[in-house]
């Protein structure tokens, strides 16, 4: 069995709006290994967007264990939350969330400005482009977000999540703004990753979508419904560098 | 070590990155601070430059120098300034006479006349003066001699003309010798005064007839009441010991009991000098309560456009914090903008409060003297200003919770 990198043990999230009491999270309990791709599903109101927060460690539980990479992150205060953010999470969210008027490069360059780790410009510089070229934008670097089609938003956005190395990549509906075709070439550069060992957790609606990962936990009414392994998932391999993949596959 | 102060180096670049994103308005916040520096710049400029040649004529006065005036009279018991003056020609011989520590004096009486020299005219001033006057006020003729005592008691009809008189009367030069009509009456013209310059509160001195003060009464006023006497001082050290003889010697004459309210007054140059500057000091607070107010209304300006920026850019504060940035990385971030608008506000702020300052000088003919403390406090102020009122939006944006700012649209 591989190493964990998520651990949730009864996990409660309660949300106090004036005398009401609103159980967001009640008693969530799952792993997730190193080198899984794991989705997780939800009708809007389930509490799959609290469990993001708090698995982002943008929150924090009312009560339970929650361990990221070994470490119990769920008494951290603000600030250690935000080294843990930098140092462990990669986002990815439905609507890029890059900068406006920032470089590709720069985008990408941003975790770096703030990880414990003090890069250098030039070292900064020479992560991200790696980074970028990794998700098939070499060439594009030096382009705004507004020169930039959705796909190759969502591409930037994934190369900023992955610059730091991070032991998991968190994408928060990253499909959501994206048309059907594009929607399966990003989920090929999350499949093409997570080959290459990077943990990845999806937060996601759509069952299409899901059907791309290993495993799906279904979550509804605060608690896990499901909790599935996928013998037969999607396959997308047309997502870095589409056309010499699809070439190499029929060949 | 190295590694915090990579970060601090990298924080300060995201700053600049975000005032050269916004070049316009990062222009307009900084224009408050520019106008308030600048504004400072130059009103500490057009003070210290009139306090100086203020300061300058009163210098020139001499400081052995002393006016005595007429004062108050008491008649039954009512206090007024009396209409005409309690001096006359005998105080000032006494004085002169009876009080060792004077060496000069000089009684001084005023009117202005329309003057006449062939086919030219002027308007001025004409003083009827003693032989002293050249001494008390340390002034000599650049052409001809001053007037003599015997000129003095004979009532002669010899004027002496200030610089600027001659150039309008007698433009072709050499009014030595000549006939200047003064109120009709004729007057030989026997010298011409060194051009003294440097006018204060737009009052050419060189724009004056000097007479003897025995032919102005006579011939010009028809009276023989002075309007004040001036003094002078053996030494500077015996300025004081000059006023307290002047004082005995005319509380004695005008029979005023030791302790009564005297009927003249006397200022010595330092006193003239100390309530000048008095003046000027309340002056310099006005103006300078005044740029500091613009400085003020300068930095909320900087405070309104970085709450806004604040807003404005929620999500990129929720994007930073998300991918790790701390609370105190925020704060910074946009500490640092505020400060760095405020200090190249303050820059440029110098440049136009200096540039405007000479422009002043040169087209207005304004005294200007751009002092460097003015320089370096306007701009350290303006630093402070930026620290104080960036501090509230830093702080603002630094407290947001980065899951609300996510979802700010």
């Amino acid at each position: 069995m591989a190493r964990p990198v998520i651990e949730i043990r009864e996990l409660t999230k309660v949300y106090t709006m004036g005398e009401v009491e609103v159980r967001a999270l009640d008693g969530i309990d799952f792993v997730v290994e190193e080198g899984d791709f794991v989705a997780v599903m939800g009708p809007s109101g389930s509490g799959k967007s609290t469990l993001m927060n708090i698995v982002g460690c943008l929150d924090r539980p009312s009560g339970g264990l929650y361990k990221l990479d070994g470490i119990d992150v769920s008494t951290l205060n603000r600030d250690e939350r935000a080294v843990i953010r930098n140092a462990k999470i990669g986002f990815v969210f439905q609507s890029f969330n890059l900068l406006a008027r920032t470089s590709a490069v720069e985008n990408v360059e941003l975790p770096l400005l703030y990880g414990e780790l003090g890069w250098s410009g030039a070292e900064r510089r020479k992560a991200a482009l790696a980074s970028l070229h990794r998700v098939g934008l070499a060439g594009r670097e030096g382009n705004h977000p507004s020169q930039l089609s959705g796909g190759q938003q969502q591409r930037v956005a994934i190369a900023r999540a992955l610059v730091t190395d991070p032991a998991i990549l968190l994408a928060d509906e990253p499909t959501g703004n994206l048309d059907s075709r594009t929607s399966e070439e990003i989920m090929g550069i999350f499949q093409e990753l997570n080959d290459s060992g990077k943990t990845v957790v999806l937060i996601t609606h759509e069952p299409d979508i899901a059907q791309f990962a290993k495993r799906i936990i279904s979550v509804r009414d605060g608690r896990i419904q499901h909790d599935d392994r996928i013998d037969q998932h999607r396959v997308e391999r047309r997502g870095i560098e589409a056309p010499v993949q699809a070439a190499r596959k029929n060949g | 070590m190295k590694t915090s102060a990579q970060r601090l180096w990298n924080i300060t670049i995201v700053g600049l990155k975000a005032i050269l994103r916004n070049k316009m308005r990062s222009l307009l916040t900084m224009l408050g601070i520019v106008i308030g520096v600048g504004c400072v710049i130059v009103v500490v400029a057009i003070g210290n430059g009139a306090t100086k040649s203020i300061q300058d004529t009163i210098n020139s006065l001499g400081t052995n120098f002393i006016m005595i005036f007429p004062g108050t009279t008491t008649q039954g018991g009512a206090r007024m300034f009396s209409g005409s003056s309690t001096l006359t020609i005998e105080d000032a011989d006494a004085i002169k006479a009876e009080c060792p520590a004077v060496a000069y004096v000089s009684p001084n009486l005023r009117t202005s006349a329309q003057t006449v020299a062939g086919e030219l005219n002027w308007g001025t001033s004409v003083y009827g003066v003693g032989v002293d006057w050249p001494f008390i006020r340390s002034w000599n003729t650049s052409d001809g001699s001053f007037f003599t005592d015997s000129d003095v008691r004979a009532g002669a009809k010899v004027a002496v003309l200030g610089a600027t008189v001659a150039e309008n009367l007698f433009p072709q030069g050499n009014p030595v010798g000549q006939i200047v009509r003064i109120k009709n009456v004729p007057f030989k013209v026997v010298g011409v005064l060194d051009r003294k310059g440097g006018s204060t509160m737009g009052q050419d001195q060189d724009d004056q007839i000097i007479a003897p003060y025995t032919t102005v009464m006579k011939r010009l006023m028809g009276q023989n009441k002075l309007s004040m006497l001036y003094a002078s001082a053996a030494s500077p050290e015996q300025v004081q010991e000059a006023q307290d003889q002047i004082d005995a010697l005319l509380r004695q004459r005008h029979r005023i009991a030791p302790g009564g309210d005297a009927d003249f007054m006397m200022r010595s140059q330092e006193e003239i000098a100390k309530t000048n500057e008095q003046q000027m000091g309340i002056l310099k607070t006005l103006l300078l309560s005044i740029a500091g107010i613009s400085l003020l209304i300068g930095g909320i300006g900087i405070m309104n456009i970085m709450l806004v920026s604040v807003t404005e850019r929620t999500r990129e504060i929720g994007i930073r914090m998300a991918i790790g940035a701390k609370g105190r990385h925020v704060l910074l971030q946009f500490l640092f903008e505020a400060i760095t608008l405020s200090i190249v506000g303050g820059l440029l702020g110098v440049l136009v409060g200096v540039g405007f300052s000479s422009l002043v000088a040169k087209i207005l003919k304004w005294p200007i003297f751009v002092s460097f403390d003015s320089i370096v406090i306007a701009f350290a102020v303006a630093a402070i200003v930026g620290v104080f009122f960036g501090f509230y939006p830093a702080r603002k944006a630094a407290k947001l919770d980065p899951i609300d700012a996510l979802r700010y649209e």
